[in-house]
């Protein structure tokens, strides 16, 4: 603080943007855009206002959830939704571990390079339900469209991160490895992977995580799952049924994410 | 180093035996779930369709080309719409989170025994159920419209900007805290001159990234009726127009670029 500051009352100074100028334009243009927004948006109030008893009703459900009643339909839809889950994470990490190390610089060579660079971006572009209703539209309904949708997408999301792996790891140990006269396959298997996998497993079961949530979404668009019970339950306004479908939902991510954490930390 | 002798000869070997059976018993266990999974998924598949896969793919694809161009005037409109449920549901969900993250975290929640379990399970239930479902449950409440997809995407974002803010704010310098709080500050003063300029910077850049994951997912809640570019999606499904459906598909293309592009930028900035 400067000596001019004395018998001036002191002031905090910007915290996130410095100059006075840029602060004010971008404070600014949100709020014309907010205004803009906010005019835009249509709300029929009185529809929200009755809406407001279902939504009491769906409230009630959610703490009353009937599991009983239709208990067939929702034990179907979870089996359906798991074993989707684990069957694409098991292909889709499969599929991913080569494209992985073909997509990292500092093993393949350009054109592999490019190449496993290109499904990547392909797999990451989309949205998984806009995948679902294409692979539903060419493969038919059920939980097989899903599971390719899941399994595209485990491919984008894994490969990409492992690449990354790769490339950041020790060169010097690879280097060692290289240094024995290693081939490749060797190298790949000595060099590189003690050092990726801890993370190549944690990773894993994120993506086992993420797919079951995953799956629970691309039912609505009919690639089959737990996704199209709770789609049927909420058309036919069961709210109790839609309730327990998403507590069974939190219950099993929640699981998911509990055990996940402990395996991590035992193999790290 | 596990050695065995083989010919009187030492041998090197990557793992002791035990190891290497528990492996194998650990791949053979993967397996059989994988082959069980698998059975059970594909027990009412309909191979024939499956089959018959690549002669529907060539035909869609033969469909889809050339885009309709001539489209894109009726899709500016949803997609301001698009734009707007990804940002105002983004705000709704950022003011929802940052009192729950507040309470979450452990060094500034007012009750770890009754609050903090509470705002723990308020975050886990908002990530585990998608948007989607949200505005799926919302448009039978309160009726199609951007409003449903507007508090979607902020009923999912709360879990998200919550989890990761309150993780941001138990890793805080307490020092500083400690320091404010030695000058005989207020618990609101701690609060503002202690804890939130040091979370700042991570709260603009979970925002950032948040606005920019909506984007992606305001894009399909009109699939379910909840408004913007989606609904269009369903409409030319529905009837079969797939030029119309390249056209947006290309659009939530270039949206997303954009938005990605915009949101690195300021990641970039502020952290």
């Amino acid at each position: 603080m400067s000596t001019a500051a004395a018998g001036r009352r002191w002031r905090r100074p910007p915290v996130l943007i410095q100059s006075r100028r840029t602060r004010w334009l971008v404070y600014g243009g949100l709020l014309i855009y907010l205004a803009l927004a906010i005019s835009t948006v249509e709300v029929n109030w009185l529809r929200v206002y009755e809406g407001l008893d279902r939504g009491w009703r769906f409230a009630q459900g959610f703490l009353a959830p009937d599991f009983v009643s239709r208990w067939k339909d929702i034990s179907q839809g979870l089996a359906e939704s798991l074993t989707m889950t684990v069957t694409s994470t098991v292909v889709g990490v499969l599929l991913a571990v080569p494209i992985g190390i073909g997509a990292a610089r500092n093993v393949a060579p350009m054109p592999i390079y490019l190449f496993c660079r290109a499904i990547i971006a392909l797999s990451r572009t989309f949205q998984e339900v806009i995948v679902a209703i294409f692979f539903v539209a060419m493969f038919g309904f059920g939980p097989f469209a899903g599971f390719l949708t899941l399994a595209f997408a485990t491919i984008g999301f894994m490969a990409k991160l492992l690449a990354e792996d790769i490339e950041d790891i020790d060169e010097a140990q690879a280097e060692a490895v290289r240094a024995t006269g290693a081939s490749f396959p060797q190298l790949i298997n000595y060099g590189i992977q003690p050092q990726v996998m801890p993370r190549l497993i944690g990773l894993s079961l994120y993506r086992l995580d993420i797919n079951f949530r995953e799956s629970a979404v691309i039912g609505i668009v009919g690639a089959g799952g737990i996704g199209a019970t709770l789609n049927t339950a909420i058309d036919r306004y069961e709210y109790d049924s839609a309730g327990a479908i998403l507590l069974l939902i939190i219950l099993i991510v929640m699981a998911a994410e509990y055990s996940s954490s402990h395996v991590r930390g035992w193999v790290q | 180093m596990p050695v065995r002798e083989l010919d009187g000869r030492p041998v090197w070997q990557r793992r002791t035996t035990r190891r290497q059976w528990a492996i194998w018993a650990g791949w053979l266990a993967g397996v059989m779930l994988f082959v069980w999974c698998w059975k059970l998924m594909t027990g009412r598949t309909i191979w024939a369709f499956v089959w018959d896969a690549p002669r529907q793919a060539a035909d869609i694809g033969s469909r889809m080309l050339p885009p309709r161009w001539s489209y894109i005037d009726k899709l500016l409109w949803p997609l301001w719409d698009t734009l707007n449920i990804a940002t105002l549901g983004t705000l709704l969900g950022i003011i929802i989170a940052v009192p729950v993250a507040f309470l979450a975290a452990r060094n500034t929640t007012p009750s770890a025994l009754f609050l903090r379990p509470v705002a723990l399970f308020i975050i886990v239930a908002s990530r585990s159920i998608n948007s989607l479902i949200w505005a799926l449950l919302l448009v039978s409440m309160i009726g199609p419209g951007l409003l449903a997809g507007i508090i979607a995407i902020g009923l999912r974002s709360i879990g998200f900007v919550g989890k990761l803010l309150y993780e941001a704010i138990e890793e805080i310098d307490e020092s500083q805290v400690e320091a404010v709080r030695a000058t005989g500050a207020s618990g609101a003063q701690v609060l503002d001159y202690g804890i939130v300029p040091q979370i700042l910077p991570a709260f603009a850049g979970i925002s950032v990234f948040r606005w920019d994951i909506n984007i992606r997912e305001s894009t399909i809640l009109g699939l379910v009726g909840a408004g913007g570019i989606g609904l269009q999606l369903q409409a030319s499904l529905n009837t079969l127009a797939w030029p119309q459906v390249t056209m947006i598909l290309l659009l939530v293309l270039g949206t997303v670029l954009v938005s990605e592009w915009v949101s690195a930028k300021v990641r970039h900035a502020v952290i």
